[in-house]
């Protein structure tokens, strides 16, 4: 004796439409809970894909070198004497070039300075570096010329400055040409950045670039913030790197004071934090869901208990106790399956409108979130509807038709 | 075709043991109609539901056909209801939310038959009964009498042996009450055992067989005069 499927199904539909507001606030909290799982999904993605391409604008192939260890390399007596690290020269820069490995080097310096113009000042960044720079960070110019390609160490009173910078100075006056003045020195400016977009926290717009050898004239310093190491190709990071750390080491008395961090390792980093974060805020949305399943539990009771002699009476035209479980369970999952769906398009109708908001933001859903997503909704609709159902299996038929 | 043998069904009432039926013994051949009377908590309807295997007995054999149905299980027994007995309720009992085709075809999707097969069946079990243009109506815009003809059509459809009938005319006015008995009775002619509880004692009189209960007990068991004299 087994009820065609089909019956089943058309039965729980109609006993699911036999009660559409008790039905329909099910389906809400179904929905509500996978719609969750995907936009909160979706936006750490987001994050992790938004950080990943940040990066790729910062260079290709590149590799950063910044003085002092991050990482101990186990117990030598320069860790136990806490001396403070060597700085990170120009003549170490100088040094690097000598390798087919590498294609440029960026050496950098990194401060602030009141610039001003005939009477109109502000606060400026100052970046110090060289030609290399223009290339690596794949910035263009609007107009006039990059730093000029000069011995690394020369210092020269040339600046570049940022679109932004521009504007505020000099309005709609002709800057090339003109000198500005940075600090107490003064400066020609030679070309203007037009580039957009930020690269780690930096606008690029409202920055100053003057030589490398100036800059640390100007502020005071031998030591460099960075350096930008770009590597001739892909497969020459690791051996470039390599060179890098062997010639700093050789070249501060054998002690592996500086850090050297490739591109890729930096984004796997954050690739590796925000695919946490991004599981965490799931499996948070995800309690959501389990909250859907419990009002599923309780409204699924109310229910047996509102159509207790609907029940007996099914007994009575001789269902059997699993033939009422699998009506229930039925009902239960009809629910679950249309509350999955209908979250999945309210999540995805979330985040179009998130994309179309944010263009630069590519929140999308991960296809394992939807998976997930819906799995466990038909999951926990399954288990905390088992309850209900063997409750109204077990129900004495005549206890139920006499309406108790 | 129905026995009952030493049959007790004693429930826990608090802490008192209420003895609902004491000591049944009754014997029911094939096509016969009985009514079942007495005062209220006689045991009357624990003894129909009992029949209907709605219910256990505390002791007791119970055959239908010779076979221990006590003995089966919960399973069987719901396939011996879908099969062999149909309910007709005093309260209808009929699912508000389906049509009356669907409540009457409600026996056929839980035996597993076809849809093609149940059309036919609903369709002239609702031409019988005289509900043809009733089919698609819920039973909220259906009379007493015609949902208790639904009912009956239910009660019916799977051809079952024997019908149990609790108080069918109790919540009926009396030419309706009349219109379902007479039903009822047809369907007795052409064979299916018919068992009836009332308090009505002018419904109760019509059967060929009269049974009293008191006090969990079968008090008379009587043949009424015109059965007798056959």
């Amino acid at each position: 004796m087994a009820m065609y499927s089909k019956d089943v199904l058309r039965f729980s539909l109609d006993a699911l439409r036999g009660y559409p507001t008790r039905s329909l606030l099910m389906l809400i909290a179904m929905s509500i809970g996978v719609a969750a799982v995907i936009i909160l999904t979706a936006l750490g993605e987001g994050a992790r894909r938004y950080v990943g391409n940040e990066f790729s604008s910062l260079g290709t192939n590149l590799i950063i070198v910044f003085p002092g260890r991050s990482e101990t390399a186990g117990l030598n007596p320069s860790t136990m004497m806490g001396e403070t690290p060597r700085d990170l020269t120009i003549e170490d820069a100088i040094a690097l070039t000598r390798t087919p490995y590498i294609k440029r080097i960026a050496p950098i310096n990194v401060g602030q300075a009141n610039v001003s113009w005939h009477g109109s000042s502000r606060e400026v960044v100052i970046i110090g570096s060289n030609v290399d720079l223009l290339e690596i960070r794949h910035w263009k110019l609007s107009s006039g010329s990059f730093l000029p390609e000069t011995d690394i160490g020369r210092a020269s009173s040339l600046a570049v400055i940022g679109k932004k910078i521009k504007q505020e100075l000099f309005g709609s006056a002709s800057a090339i040409g003109e000198w500005i003045r940075i600090g107490d020195r003064r400066f020609r400016v030679i070309g203007i950045l037009g580039s957009e977009g930020r690269s780690i926290g930096v606008d690029v717009q409202e920055t100053i670039i003057i030589p490398i050898a100036t800059a640390q004239q100007f502020f005071n310093t031998s030591s460099l913030f960075r350096l930008l190491v770009e590597a001739t190709h892909r497969d020459a990071i690791l051996p470039a790197k390599e060179f890098v750390i062997q010639t700093l080491q050789n070249r501060h008395q054998g002690e592996k004071d500086v850090t050297v961090v490739t591109q890729d390792a930096v984004l796997a980093t954050f690739d590796k934090i925000l695919k946490t974060l991004t599981y965490a805020v799931g499996g948070i949305a995800a309690i959501s869901l389990a909250v859907a399943g419990i009002l599923i539990m309780n409204v699924m009771l109310v229910a047996v208990s509102q159509r207790t002699a609907e029940i007996g009476l099914l007994k009575a035209v001789g269902a059997s106790s699993n033939q009422v479980l699998l009506l229930i369970l039925a009902e239960a999952m009809l629910l679950s399956i249309i509350g999955a769906v209908s979250g999945l398009l309210l999540g995805n109708l979330v985040t179009l409108l998130i994309r179309n908001a944010f263009p630069d933001f590519p929140a999308y859903a991960p296809l394992w979130a939807s998976i997930a997503a819906v799995s466990v909704s038909l999951l926990t609709g399954m288990i905390f509807s088992l309850l209900p159902a063997r409750r109204a299996a077990q129900l004495d038929p005549v206890l139920a038709l006499s309406g108790h | 075709m129905i026995r009952l043998e030493q049959i007790h069904r004693d429930f826990q009432v608090g802490d008192q043991v209420v003895h609902a039926l004491n000591n049944i013994n009754l014997n029911i051949k094939s096509a016969e109609y009985i009514s079942i009377m007495g005062p209220s908590g006689s045991g009357k309807s624990t003894l129909l539901n009992l029949i209907g295997l709605l219910d256990q007995p505390s002791s007791g054999h119970y055959l239908i056909d010779n076979q221990n149905v006590t003995t089966l299980t919960a399973v069987q027994q719901a396939q011996l209801r879908n099969r062999k007995i149909g309910f007709v309720f005093q309260a209808f009992h009929l699912i508000p939310r389906l049509t009356a085709a669907e409540n009457i075809e409600l026996p056929l999707i839980l035996a597993g038959r076809e849809a093609k097969q149940r059309k036919q069946s609903v369709f002239h079990a609702l031409q019988a009964l005289g509900l043809e243009d009733r089919a698609h109506h819920k039973p909220d815009q259906l009379s007493g009498g015609q949902r208790q003809r639904v009912a009956i059509a239910r009660a019916t459809i799977m051809q079952p042996e024997i019908i149990l009938a609790d108080e069918p005319t109790g919540n009926l006015d009396h030419r309706s009450g009349n219109d379902v008995l007479q039903i009822l009775e047809s369907l007795n002619k052409e064979g299916m055992t018919l068992i009836i509880v009332t308090h009505d004692a002018e419904v109760g009189k019509r059967a060929q067989r009269h049974i009293l209960m008191q006090d969990g007990q079968l008090a008379s068991d009587n043949l009424s005069s015109r059965a007798r004299a056959e």
